[in-house]
């Protein structure tokens, strides 16, 4: 692991003086920017296809493959982890003619993504009526 | 087709993952478009606010205890996964180690130190950046330590005697100064705009002060700077922000013909307390035909009244008497979540952090995507 063998020059105390704003707008665009790239595999055809996400396991793996299968026009979604020690999933996906692999993808995303909205609006309201009803037991 | 209504009991059996003497069956979800011919089970937004609910049972700082039912087992174990493993916490990752001539050697004691859980501001967790490690073909391309993904802490300690113990001590505490050395020894350094988030209670601590890092004697030193970043529990335990963050399916008893008298006593007791009551047959069930209650009025009948505690031990399977009365199951989509915190942050918070890790995937990846779509 690269973390545990760092060079010798790294080895040194941390320095006071504060990065140049400049160097640290780069970091931040760098982040802001972060995002990955989705990979296709090759075979590919419009309604048929395979992609790959670098850094990715069961989680996303198979909460995506549910979203997915969760679209009618999806014929068949399934994901795979080829190998244990590379972080990398592969996602399968066979549509049906009225829509093209990487939609319903994208689709699949987005349909995660509003999930994850409403898990958290519940959860927040869930928890405020606890706590309201927790302390009113608490003063009663 | 016209769509087909599935009737309550179908319905029902769905919902029910089946604990048998010796298997489980009915296991894997079928609310896919597709499975059950002339059914919809199209992903609907709206149908899923509708059906989605959050129930508290506990929420203490550190722990909380909380029901989600309405989602689908690959979202539960997301949320799951993501608490263990990638919601960022502080630890201590790289020491500088000037002196140690403790018995404890230098990479045990950096190993010790970086399990430590430190908090501190919330805010300025957030407003920290990830400390990019450098890569094996580049070593260059690792950021260098700053105020905005660095937090430096200090241990300068060194045991002496006490002059002051009396004679004839053992215990080395009054014995010596500074003969254990706890967590709370560790000082905290503040580097540049980290003044703004960390000060006072917010200071970067460790959760536990008592800790016990270390033992010395007299003449012995410890002398390090550490320095800590944020990281995920996927790279490394000591990341993780939680002790335990679990859940289970909630349990299912259904008593399909009458447990009475003695039986229904034997029965209360194949389960944890309070799970199984006894209750009085009434003249009513005693009048009616084909109940089994007939002429057992006043008769002790066994009821359902708490599935919640159940551990679904089975026992009740194992016994003769209660064949075929009886099924035992799990709902299939009403999880417990438990959240213990490691002490950084609360635990509701927690869970509402890995919410936010798996929307942060979703966006990072789409926008990923856009360029596959060109």
């Amino acid at each position: 692991m690269p973390s545990s063998v760092h060079s010798q020059d790294q080895d040194q105390s941390m320095i006071d003086a504060v990065p140049s704003e400049q160097q640290e707008q780069q970091e931040d665009v760098l982040e802001l920017e972060d995002k990955r790239i989705v990979i296709q595999l090759p075979g590919a055809t419009e309604t048929a296809a395979s992609f790959q996400f670098e850094g990715e396991g069961h989680t996303l793996g198979n909460a995506l493959r549910y979203a997915i299968m969760k679209n009618p026009q999806v014929e068949f979604c399934g994901y795979t982890i080829p190998h244990p020690s590379e972080t990398k999933m592969n996602l399968r996906i066979q549509t049906y003619d009225t829509t093209n692999a990487v939609e319903v993808l994208e689709k699949g995303l987005d349909t995660l993504m509003d999930l994850c909205d409403v898990v958290t609006d519940k959860f927040t309201t869930a928890r405020d009526a606890f706590n309201a009803s927790e302390a009113d037991k608490m003063s009663s | 087709m016209a769509p087909l209504i599935p009737s309550q009991a179908e319905l029902d059996r769905r919902l029910i993952v089946d604990i048998n003497p010796e298997t489980v069956s009915n296991i894997p979800s079928t609310d896919f478009p597709g499975h059950w011919p002339g059914e919809s089970h199209e992903w609907s937004l709206d149908k899923f606010i509708n059906s989605f609910k959050v129930d508290f049972h506990r929420n203490e700082q550190f722990e909380s205890s909380f029901s989600l039912v309405g989602l689908d087992a690959s979202i539960a174990n997301a949320f799951r996964r993501i608490l263990m493993a990638e919601v960022p916490t502080l630890a201590i990752e790289f020491v500088f180690v000037n002196n140690n001539t403790s018995v404890i050697q230098d990479e045990v004691l950096a190993q010790r130190l970086g399990l430590i859980p430190l908090k501190g501001s919330v805010e300025g967790i957030n407003w920290m950046r990830w400390f990019k490690r450098p890569t094996e073909d580049d070593p260059e391309s690792g950021s260098s330590p700053s105020d905005y993904n660095t937090i430096v802490l200090r241990l300068e300690i060194e045991c002496t005697k006490n002059p002051n113990a009396a004679p004839g001590e053992q215990d080395p505490r009054k014995l010596y100064k500074n003969a254990h050395v706890y967590a709370k020894d560790i000082v905290y350094d503040p580097v540049g705009r980290q003044m703004d988030y960390f000060t006072g209670d917010n200071a970067i601590q460790p959760v536990n002060p008592e800790i016990l890092i270390a033992k010395l004697r007299p003449g012995q030193k410890i002398s390090m700077e550490m320095h800590c970043i944020k990281g995920i529990g996927a790279d490394h335990a000591k990341f993780s922000p939680v002790c335990t963050a679990s859940y289970r399916l909630l349990p299912d008893i259904n008593i399909q013909r009458p447990i009475i008298g003695d039986d229904a006593k034997k029965f209360a007791k194949c389960f944890p307390r309070g799970v199984i009551a006894l209750e009085p047959v009434t003249a009513e069930e005693a009048a009616k035909k084909g109940s089994g209650y007939e002429g057992h009025d006043g008769e002790m009948k066994a009821v359902v009244r708490d599935a919640f505690n159940d551990t679904v031990s089975r026992e009740c399977l194992r016994h003769e008497e209660f064949q075929g009365k009886v099924k035992l199951g799990r709902v299939r989509d009403h999880f417990i979540f438990n959240i213990e915190s490691s002490g950084q942050f609360d635990s509701d918070f927690l869970f509402l952090e890995s919410v936010k890790v798996l929307k942060l995937k979703c966006a990072r990846w789409k926008r990923g995507l856009t360029d596959l779509m060109r």
